[in-house]
């Protein structure tokens, strides 16, 4: 009878389509704006990434990794006299502005790093060496960096290693490039050492932003972060927790998230209507055939069964297109990675899961329906 | 929930029995079935205490004005629609005493249906429509189908099996549907109007194959309908007015009853 089911909901051409678009478009945007919400999202945390540091130190009222508040060049001893603390860096991080060939201000998300152990590097150097920072007025710059609407602006060509630029009146000598993950700000990153980076950028009584530690071998992190914390009065982090934190501020303190979720929260409604008004319709049109069934000997639970199992069929096949079209969308804004794009198996699943409640909620209408419908109206004209 | 099946007892089907005589095999017992439609202005008492009864290998037709409650007695005696009053009894189990998952099952297993509209499902297959009561009985697919198509052969509708109901012609279209009612061998077959969207011919052709079909053994075909050319298929005629069922004619009486109504 399942099988009949479909063919019944299949040769109703138009119907079909209007269920599938719907469901389609409905997947398109929930997943669309939930990959794009979660690659922002990702965007959010990317120093974690880019920078890799077990503990992060930051001053007592900060709670996310893109704010710093000052401190004092003595918290960096402070930390490190913290029992299970392997070793504790200063990092220097900030919005500076760099003028290129042609003389243009560019922004850039300048990073220092403590130059004994250039701990905090990024993950991967795909030209050049990281130690040559040690060098003065050097730099690492990322792909990004290199770009003619970037730091090559006015070259003619990507920038490379051995061009230089300025900050702030000083020279910046590129001596290596690397790989990072794109930041929410989307300004490029620089790599200096920490010491270049306080020349570069203009000076201030505090110019200290963070510190980034490594608990002993055998050392719990979450416990070192803990008795940094307690020690010292300053805010100790783990990856995962400034990451939680992080998450947690953005959703506070912007729209970002609520604006998304509307946008998701619409895409689910109007799947439940577009579907739900289209289904019930195809189940008004075709109650003289049900009420057949159902004088036949087809139970309710039966017709129950088969609606929902119609609706499911469509909900699996326009889900299909839908992330499929979304999938597509990742792929071609992959190659510029913006808008930021994230994607899962466990994110696809739930996409999925919510496309099928949309499907049980538009056939529960017609099954409703159904239930109520006398088998005797067959009988009349 | 049913009884062991019977063996029809010939005389019932040789010596049609006398106005008035209980029919020696019984399969459709109904007693004071009363039906109320709507409240208040809107109430319509469509069945006012109606009594009937039809027997094993006979074809029965109930005829009568249009409005008297034909439609009506059809649907309670084949167990779509609820009494409010009464009692009814197929081949021994009693309906009104059964629930209305009990009642379903009892349709889906033991009761054919023919509709005046035909009722098939356009979007399926010839084939596919007539396997529908076996698919419900619960046979697999391939075997339902293969049964299906012998029965559309048996209608003259061999070659045409994977055809849909919309390329066939409204006769065509009924023999479909009485493929379909009788493809799970029901004791009971249902119609209502079966011939009143049919031209003559057609409609003789019908009747023809729904009074062989009434032949076998220990089963009751019910035909409801106001169309006097087919009353010659008739074993036994019951004739309704306002709600009640008022004559039943057999035998000599049915001949007379017939020929007058002819005439008429
Ligand atoms: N579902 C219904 N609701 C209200 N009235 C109905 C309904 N079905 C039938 N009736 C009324 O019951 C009476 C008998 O109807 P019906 O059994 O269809 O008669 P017939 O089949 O003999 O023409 C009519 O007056 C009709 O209007
Ligand atoms: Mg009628």
């Amino acid at each position: 009878m399942f099988l009949l089911a479909l063919k019944m909901l299949l040769g109703d051409r138009a119907k079909y389509w209007m269920l599938v678009g719907g469901l389609a478009f409905s997947s398109l945007l929930m997943t669309q704006q939930y990959s794009v919400f979660q690659g922002l999202m990702s965007w959010t945390t990317s120093h974690m990434r880019n920078m890799r540091a077990s503990i992060w130190v930051v001053e007592s009222r900060v709670e996310q990794v893109n704010e710093s508040k000052a401190m004092r060049d003595t918290d960096v001893n402070r930390v490190r006299s913290v029992e299970g603390v392997d070793f504790a860096v200063p990092l220097f991080q900030g919005v500076l502005k760099a003028r290129t060939a042609d003389g243009s201000d560019k922004m850039i998300q300048m990073i220092g790093l403590h130059s004994g152990t250039l701990y905090g590097r990024p993950p991967r150097m795909i030209e050049g060496d990281i130690a040559q920072l040690r060098l003065p007025n050097s730099v690492v710059i990322d792909t990004l960096a290199m770009e003619g609407t970037r730091l090559g602006s006015g070259m003619g060509r990507p920038l490379r290693v051995g061009d230089v630029f300025e900050i702030n009146d000083r020279e910046a000598r590129v001596v290596g490039i690397c790989q990072t993950e794109r930041h929410f700000f989307g300004y490029p990153y620089v790599f200096s050492s920490y010491d270049q980076a306080l020349q570069y950028s203009p000076r201030q009584r505090k110019m200290l932003s963070m510190i980034l530690a490594e608990p002993k071998p055998g050392w719990d992190t979450a416990e070192v972060a803990q008795r940094i914390m307690r020690e010292t009065g300053l805010r100790a982090f783990t990856v995962p927790q400034l990451e939680a934190s992080t998450i947690r501020w953005v959703w506070n303190n912007t729209g970002i998230p609520i604006s998304f979720l509307t946008t998701i929260v619409l895409g689910f409604v109007v799947g439940v209507a577009v579907c739900g008004q289209t289904f019930y319709s195809f189940v008004l049109e075709n109650l003289r055939n049900l009420g057949a069934l159902k004088a036949m000997g087809a139970s309710n639970g039966l017709l129950a069964g088969m609606l929902l199992f119609q609706a499911m069929i469509v909900g699996l096949i326009g889900f299909g297109m839908g992330i499929g079209l979304t999938a597509l969308f990742g792929l071609t804004v992959a190659q510029s990675g913006q808008p930021p794009f994230k994607a899962d198996a466990a994110f696809v699943f739930q996409s999925l899961a919510a496309v099928l409640v949309i499907c049980a909620l538009a056939a529960l209408f017609g099954i409703r329906r159904v239930a109520k419908l006398e088998p005797a109206i067959v009988f009349r004209g | 929930m049913t009884t062991p099946f019977r063996s029809v007892n010939p005389v019932s089907l040789t010596a049609a029995p006398v106005v008035g005589n209980p029919p020696s095999s019984l399969a459709v017992g109904a007693r004071g079935i009363v039906k109320v439609f709507g409240v208040g202005d809107a109430r319509t008492q469509a069945l006012k205490g109606a009594d009937f009864e039809a027997s094993e290998g006979e074809l029965h037709l109930i005829v009568g004005p249009s409005g008297c409650g034909k439609t009506t007695l059809l649907s309670v005696l084949a167990g779509t629609l609820s009494s409010d009053q009464g009692e009814v009894n197929l081949f021994g189990t009693r309906l009104t005493g059964l629930s209305s998952s009990e009642v379903t099952r009892f349709r889906c297993r033991h009761i054919g249906f023919i509709f005046q509209q035909f009722n098939l499902i356009p979007t399926l297959s010839l084939v596919e429509n007539v396997s529908v009561p076996l698919l419900l009985n619960g046979a697999g697919r391939r075997d339902a189908e293969a049964k299906a198509a012998e029965r559309l052969r048996q209608v003259g509708l061999a070659g045409r099996e994977r055809q849909l109901p919309t390329q066939l012609s409204g006769g065509q279209q009924q023999r479909v549907a009485i493929a379909r009612a009788l493809v799970h061998e029901p004791r009971l077959v249902i119609c209502d109007e079966p011939t009143s969207a049919l031209d003559s011919m057609t409609g003789h052709q019908i009747m023809e194959l729904l009074s062989t079909a009434a032949k076998a053994p220990g089963r009751c075909v019910l035909i409801v309908t106001h169309d006097p050319r087919i009353y010659g298929y008739a074993d036994r005629i019951s004739v309704m007015e306002d709600g009640r069922v008022t004559h039943v004619h057999a035998g000599a009486s049915l001949s007379s009853y017939i020929h007058s109504e002819n005439r008429s």
